[in-house]
Formats: C-alpha cells, structure tokens, sequence
C-alpha cells in the first residue's frame, strides 16, 4: 500500500526515513505542534515550495534540463487565480477556474518554448528560459491596470478560508479551528497530492526514459525514443506542477505580486533547495525546501539568541549579530555543498551503499 | 540492389569542415555478417553514424529494406529495424540493468523467451540484473550494449568495434554471442579492427581507406590472400592475429 502511494520509490536508507517521516509528521500537525501565525506561514510555504522545487527538480535533476523561467511559471499560476478572485470574487469556481487557467497558460508557455528552443544546446535553452522570464516579469509590472504591477493584487477567498469563519466552536488542542486553519489543511493535501503524481511520473517508464535522455541523447535515439519530445513534455509537466503550486501561493497569500512569485531571488531560491537536498530525487525537494525556509526564517532568531549569550565576548557577538544572518546562510550553503556534493539525499543513500 | 538488406550508394558526410566520406558504395545482403576493416580514422564509425541518422549525408542515399531512408532522424530509423551498438559502450550508466534492457524494448514489454535466450548469451546480464549499470565492468557493460540491441528482434544490427579494450576472455564470449546471433537470420555489419574475429565471424567483408570503401568481397577472398591485406591494410594481417 505504501509502496504503491510512493510509485514504489522507497527513502532507501533508515536515516532518510526518519528524517522524511519527521517533516511529515511536523507539516500535517503544525497547527497544532507549533502554534501561531508565523510558523503557520512558514509551514504553509514549506508545502507549497516542495512541490514548486520537486517540479524543478523534475526538470533539472531526471531531465537534466536547465531552465531560469520556473518562477514563471509559477507566476503565471499564481496571477490566474489572483485574477480570477479579484475580478469573478472569491469563490470556489472562481478559484477552481482561475487555477486551470493559470496551468493551461503555463503549459502552452511551455510548449512553445519547448518546441523552439529544445533543440538547440543546452546553454541556449537556458539563455532562452531567462530572456523570457525576464521579459515576463517586466510585462507583469507594466500591465498595472491588470496586475497591479510592483504593488500586486489584494483580493478575497471563498468564506470558509477566511481567518473569521470557525467550523467549530470549541478549541481542539487549544487551537481554534477556524478558516485559516481549514485553508492550512486545504494547502498540505493538495500538496502531498501533487508530490504523489509526481513522484508517480518520474518512477513511471516516461521517467526512466527522461533519465535515459539525460544521460546520453543519442543512444535514447538509437533505441528509438523520439528526444524533444519526451524533453517538451518533461518541460510542459513541470510548468503545470510550478503553476499549481502558484496558484495554492495565491490562494494562501491571498496576494500576488512580483517580490512573492516572479524575481530572480525566488529562481536561485529553488535552485539552491534543489541542490541541497539533492538533484534527481524528489524527496531531495522535501529536504531542500523544508532546511532551507527553516533557515531562512528562523536563522535571524537563532542568531538573535546567539548573540545574547555571547555578549561579553566582544568579537564573536557582532558577528552573529542577528543582521548578519545571511553571511551565515551564505556559509550554510557553502558548507552544504562542500560536504554534500550529491545533496543530503544523495549523501544520506550513498551512505546506506 | 534489390536483394541486398542495406545498400549505400555514393554517401558523403561532412563534420564541420571535415570531408569524412568520400563516396562510399557498401551493399549489406540480407543474413549473414559483413565487416567493415579499415585503419584508424578510414571512416568506419562515421559510416555506422551516418546510416544511424546521427550524422546527415551530405549527399548519395541509404536503402534500408528497399525505403529510402537517407533523410529519416535517428529514432525514426531505429523503429524500421536497425540496431546500433556503439564503440563507447554507451549504457544508461544511472539506470539499472532491468531499466536498461526495457528501455530498449520499445515496443512493449520485454519478451520473456526472448530474455531467457539473450541472458543465456551473456550470463552477467542475468546476474547483475537490479544492480546499477555504473557498477559494471567494461566487459558487462558491453554485453549489456549487445543485449539491449538485440532484446527485440531487428532486422540489421550495427555493432561498432565490440571487442575494443576487452580481456581475450571476454573477446570470446563475445564472438559466441555473435555467432549464435547470427544463426538468428539477424544482419549483422560489424566493424571490427580484430581481424582474427573478424575473419572467423564474417560472410562478406568491405575494407575502407580515406572515406572510401577500397574493396568489397567475400571474406574467404581476403583471408586468403596475404599480398591483398597487405596492399589494403598497409601490414600484414597475419601479425595481428
């Protein structure tokens, strides 16, 4: 039974297990294991940022296509819902329309650059993927009778989403259940869904196909497999996932602008989780996202602490000055691919063989 | 021409400014294996490439079974029928073995009598049947590239110097596998810088000088005839062996 949820794609090595097992536990009941708001926030944006880098990792990692646009994608989905509550209201069919949209756009997007630009070289591709999300990102910020622009859309989500609606009087937990809570749960299942179909795709024959692609195109050919097409269709389901998790982002945020879906930051972001929790995996996605938004969030506040109890030693307490946090990002990065040149993992399989 | 499985006729390719084939004129007959000899840089692996639509002729047309295929891309050439093992034992080194070997049974799941026949040709495959292809030595590895050639039948198979770099053992084994295969009414054009193999192995044998195919025959007609391999092949065979 577990194995056919996992598509048969087992962690392979106990400590991987554990560690999987630990985020799950922690990401199904945060509500209640870590109350308030901000690690609510954080929660949600670790679920949503699993299946945005998994997406990624899809096409990086089993396709070994290198791709800058992702954010756009992941935008396109984002401003399909956002427009769609913002003009239609905040509705489930507005919100149910505005996603398909979002993920249909993203696919075609996809396809067309697929179609023009896979078969050049690699590093072509990749200049391509960066002109036009750059391009894309412009166009958002311009189009401001549409989207805003810099100051992006506010706009409502269907009632039993709001913080105000409570599904139930009492407290469970002493926690409120209330709308907030709902819409919590709302983006954990959705995610783990969308992690699930994916997993099941790069474990499929197609998946193995990819990686056959990946490693050496023209034997692929030989065999008979028909290379742009199968790195096209790798492209157009990575666009759709990137796009879905955009749109749970919108639907989360109930905001949408270019800081939280189209910039650059964002791009390196899942190309930095990608590689930490290790390429050609998709539980290397779940790592990645969950370590690095961790520490993004809550390093400040570790530092915070550090820098009280070292207050008396003079040098040391300005350098773990809370403002410095991310140097010591930076240094985590640098020490994580230094000592995990294969991700987490990577390293945690190696280290079962 | 009819009668012959794959025919070239007047071929040239060009790799960036390089002028490789010169107008090569092969026939292959259907059954049987005909060698490709030629010194280092004759032209053989590019001919290998050119039928496989890796490379594009420049000018002259492949026949395959009678179609014009000069022009078609590589996988739609690999689904008429045709095979290619090439020089670099280029395996899914990520893949497993299984994943491998039904990678390359593209039209469907793998044959199990099929399977039976192929792992018992090349033990190793069987064997090291979950394990990952990386893991394999030169020689399975290139097992690995025969099997996963021939696990569907085809038509024609192109096998580029299978016994490169290989321990005699191994060399053997190879040469069994390919005799065996052969006795499947499979086609094979080899090309092989071992003459001893070569000469046991092949029906018919072509030779090809600076892009050219300089003699074409039976391979009795050659092994036969030291003063021929010497004036084709610049040196004795006969040393080689």
């Amino acid at each position: 039974m577990l194995t056919r949820l996992l598509s048969g794609d087992m962690p392979r090595s106990g400590l991987l297990t554990v560690l999987l097992l630990g985020i799950l536990v922690s990401l199904a009941f945060a509500p209640f294991l870590f109350p308030g708001t901000k690690s609510l926030e954080t929660a949600a944006k670790i679920c949503i940022f699993i299946v945005l880098v998994a997406s990624y990792d899809l096409l990086l990692g089993y396709a070994g296509i290198v791709s800058f646009a992702h954010t756009m994608f992941f935008g396109i989905g984002a401003y399909g819902t956002a427009l769609a509550l913002s003009t239609t209201g905040p509705t489930y069919s507005s919100m149910i329309w505005g996603t398909a949209a979002g993920a249909i756009v993203a696919g075609i997007f996809a396809l067309a650059i697929g179609l023009f630009s896979l078969r050049v070289k690699a590093i072509f591709f990749a200049m391509v993927t960066l002109a036009v999300a750059s391009a894309f990102a412009v166009l958002m910020s311009q189009l401001s009778w549409l989207t805003g622009g810099e100051d992006g859309l506010n706009y409502g989500v269907p009632r039993e989403f709001k913080p105000a609606f409570k599904l139930i009087d009492e407290k469970i937990l002493d926690v409120r259940i209330n709308g907030k809570l709902l819409l919590y749960y709302f983006v954990f299942f959705a995610s783990a869904a969308l992690f699930l179909i994916m997993l099941r795709i790069v474990n499929s024959p197609f998946g193995r196909t990819l990686k056959a692609v990946r490693d050496n195109a023209f034997r692929a050919e030989a065999i008979g497999y028909k290379v742009v097409w199968y790195r096209t269709t790798a492209t157009v389901l990575s666009a759709v996932m990137a796009a879905l998790a955009g749109s749970l982002l919108a639907i989360w945020l109930r905001y949408t602008g270019p800081a939280t879906t189209l910039s650059m930051e964002i791009m390196i972001d899942i190309l930095l989780m990608v590689v930490i929790g290790g390429m050609g995996t998709l539980y290397g996605a779940v790592v990645g996202a969950t370590i690095f938004i961790l520490a993004q969030t809550y390093l400040q506040n570790l530092m915070g602490l550090a820098e009280t109890a070292t207050s008396s030693i003079p040098i040391v307490s300005t350098l773990v000055a809370p403002e410095r946090w991310l140097l010591w990002l930076g240094v985590l990065f640098i020490l994580s691919v230094y000592f995990f040149p294969s991700g987490i993992v990577g390293r945690l399989r190696e280290g079962r063989a | 021409m009819a009668d012959h499985l794959l025919s070239l006729s007047g071929l040239h390719t060009h790799i960036g400014p390089y002028h490789i084939l010169q107008g090569v004129d092969l026939a292959v007959p259907e059954g049987g294996v005909t060698v490709l000899l030629g010194r280092n840089g004759a032209g053989k692996t590019t001919t290998l490439r050119t039928i496989m639509g890796h490379w594009t002729a420049s000018q002259g047309e492949i026949h395959f079974a009678n179609h014009n295929i000069t022009k078609l891309d590589t996988p739609s050439i690999s689904r008429r029928g045709i095979a290619f093992v090439p020089e670099d034992m280029a395996i899914f080194t990520d893949l497993t073995v299984a994943e491998n070997m039904s990678l390359a049974a593209a039209n469907g799941p793998i044959d199990a009598k099929r399977l039976a026949w192929v792992t018992d040709l090349f033990p190793p495959i069987g064997s090291f049947w979950n394990s990952s292809a990386g893991t394999l030595s030169g020689g399975q590895k290139q097992m690995l590239s025969v099997a996963r050639a021939i696990i569907e039948p085809r038509r024609l198979i192109l096998i580029d110097e299978p016994t490169k770099g290989l321990a005699p053992a191994i060399i053997k084994a190879m040469t069994d596998a390919l005799r065996e295969l052969k006795e499947t009414d499979t086609t094979i054009l080899l090309v092989e810088q071992n003459f001893a193999m070569a000469s046991s192995l092949g029906d018919t044998v072509a030779v090809m000088d600076d892009g050219r195919i300089v003699f074409a025959g039976a391979m009795s007609e050659l092994t036969g005839n030291p003063t021929l391999q010497e004036k084709l092949m610049g040196l004795s065979l006969e040393v080689h062996q």
